[in-house]
């Protein structure tokens, strides 16, 4: 409970700070809304229901991107993690894409596909799959070697002994994993979303991209806090809790 | 085994390891772990090794396992050669290695399902029998955080029995608990032996320990890793690690590892 309060009062500090800017800092509305306007449009996006239509086409697009990137991610961070051969070529590389900020994807994805939805997936995945090798192989080089000396004891080798101990025994390194390749897709759908302009879904990117094409700065900000909401939630309610609680039952690393 | 699980147990091994020799090497160092290494354990014998850390005990323990191969020399199991590891020679370790992603009873069953021609009723059976054997049929659905250290290694213990090995290695099992718990586990061991009759070789740095388990005690020097020694216990079972028998014959072992 105090969390909870100490926790909306420095929000309700931030949107006075705001507000005072605004009254006091002499800048131009246009240039700087006050709270109420982005609440205003926020509230009239809700009710026409452009907001919501627009979050669902994000969403969709995120979750599929993601899946896929997912899919290719986490064999290729598992098999990485396997030999020194791999860590220096297919690790490298890993490594090489998450340094690569996901923008500069969108060129050679414009070129090569167009205006399309495969063009926005492209950059998604590209985003995704660097960070969740990375994320994977690091974590499944942490599992400690005893489980798989007893493994073989046991008379558990080659696929057996991968499905039964390295997965699950990696499992806890494996959420974060994926909790980091959602973090990136997600920059990287904002990313494509402004830059590639398609006509089969309109999205929180393009609607803050049109927002500053007709200096709709309550817009722009209403969908920045869209974005940052929707970010945090996921991350509270889809990872946090599974990570902590693989964490505390593993044994493994720290607990948040 | 007896009528009591209904179920037949292996017979106990003998094992044979013969002029093993072990090096180390890495690109700057080599480190000769074992020379020339001789040792027979019969079947049913419960063998402790001693030595200081360095000795390569633990290494040898290792080779009889199978998980690392000599350089020079052979283990035999029943006059097999081993080339790998089995499940007729299973190790407990030092610290429990016991799956957290699994409970007490999935641990227990692990080994159990890769016994070939053993049913799901069977594994249950042998894996509740083996929970009462070592005393943790409260905790079947218990996982590892909620276990205290002295569970942990009963149920290490449970684990590598349930799949009825002809042999059983135990690296260090005690080193990480405190003494109460320690000599509690001695009794219970000794009771599990009695009952299950294996053929057990224990490694630790404990000599009261060894006096208080083996029917043997094996010395080992370092540097390289050498058997220097071994005295015959001759006391009556159950032994118990604070009687002045045990304390008399440690302090002897004692004094010949200081010699060498």
């Amino acid at each position: 409970m105090r969390h909870v309060l100490i926790t909306t009062a420095f929000f309700a500090a931030l949107i006075c700070l705001w507000k005072a800017g605004t009254v006091f800092g002499g800048s131009s509305p246009v240039l700087l809304p006050p709270p109420e306007a982005v609440a205003a449009y926020l509230s009239g996006a809700l009710r026409d229901g452009s907001l919501a239509e627009a979050s669902l086409v994000t969403l969709k697009r995120l979750v599929l991107g993601y899946a896929v990137g997912i899919l290719i991610g986490l064999p290729l961070g598992l098999i990485t993690s396997t030999s020194a051969i791999f860590q220096n070529t297919l690790g490298a590389l890993a490594l090489g894409l998450q340094t690569l900020p996901s923008v500069c994807w969108i060129p050679l994805a414009l070129l090569w596909f167009g205006q399309t939805e495969a063009a926005m997936l492209f950059v998604v995945i590209m985003g995704t799959v660097g960070s969740v090798v990375i994320a994977t192989s690091m974590g499944a080089r942490s599992i400690p070697p005893i489980y798989a000396r007893l493994a073989r004891t046991m008379g558990s080798e080659g696929f057996d002994k991968w499905t039964w101990v390295i997965l699950p025994a990696s499992l806890p390194f494996l959420v974060t994993g994926m909790k980091q390749g959602w973090a990136f897709a997600w920059r990287s759908l904002m990313a494509a979303e402004i830059y590639v302009t398609i006509l089969t879904g309109f999205g929180l990117g393009h609607l803050l991209h049109y927002g500053r094409e007709l200096s709709a700065m309550d817009q722009v900000i209403g969908i920045m806090l869209v974005i940052v909401v929707i970010g945090l939630v996921t991350d509270k309610t889809l990872f946090a809790p599974w990570e902590r609680f693989m964490h505390r039952r593993w044994g493994t690393g720290a607990v948040q | 085994m007896s009528a009591k699980d209904g179920f037949a147990a292996a017979p106990p091994a003998k094992l044979g390891v013969e002029h093993v020799t072990k090096w180390f090497r890495t690109t700057r160092t080599s480190l000769h772990a074992l020379d020339d290494v001789n040792l027979y354990v019969d079947g049913g014998e419960f063998v402790c090794l001693v030595g200081p850390s360095g000795c390569g005990k633990s290494t040898l323990l290792d080779i009889i396992a199978g998980l690392t191969l000599p350089d020079e020399g052979q283990v035999f199991a029943d006059g097999v050669l081993v080339q790998g590891p089995g499940r007729h020679r299973l190790v407990m370790f030092q610290e429990s290695a016991l799956f957290p992603w699994l409970n007490v009873f999935g641990n227990i069953t692990f080994g159990l399902r890769r016994v070939a021609g053993l049913g799901a009723a069977q594994r249950r059976r042998i894996a509740d029998y083996h929970l009462h054997l070592v005393g943790l049929a409260k905790f079947k659905r218990a996982y590892v955080p909620e276990l205290s250290g002295g569970m942990k290694q009963r149920a290490a213990l449970a684990r590598c029995l349930a799949p009825d090995p002809r042999v059983l290695l135990m690296d260090e099992p005690f080193a990480s608990l405190d003494a109460m718990t320690r000599e509690q586990l001695y009794f219970d061991l000794q009771r599990i032996w009695e009952e299950r009759k294996k053929t057990i070789v224990l490694v630790t740095h404990n000599v009261r320990e060894a006096v208080c388990l083996g029917d043997r005690v094996v010395l080992m020097s370092p540097s390289p890793g050498r058997i220097c020694g071994e005295f015959a216990v001759n006391l009556q079972r159950p032994r118990d690690i604070n009687t002045a028998e045990v304390a008399a014959l440690a302090g002897r072992i004692t004094n010949a590892l200081r010699g060498m």
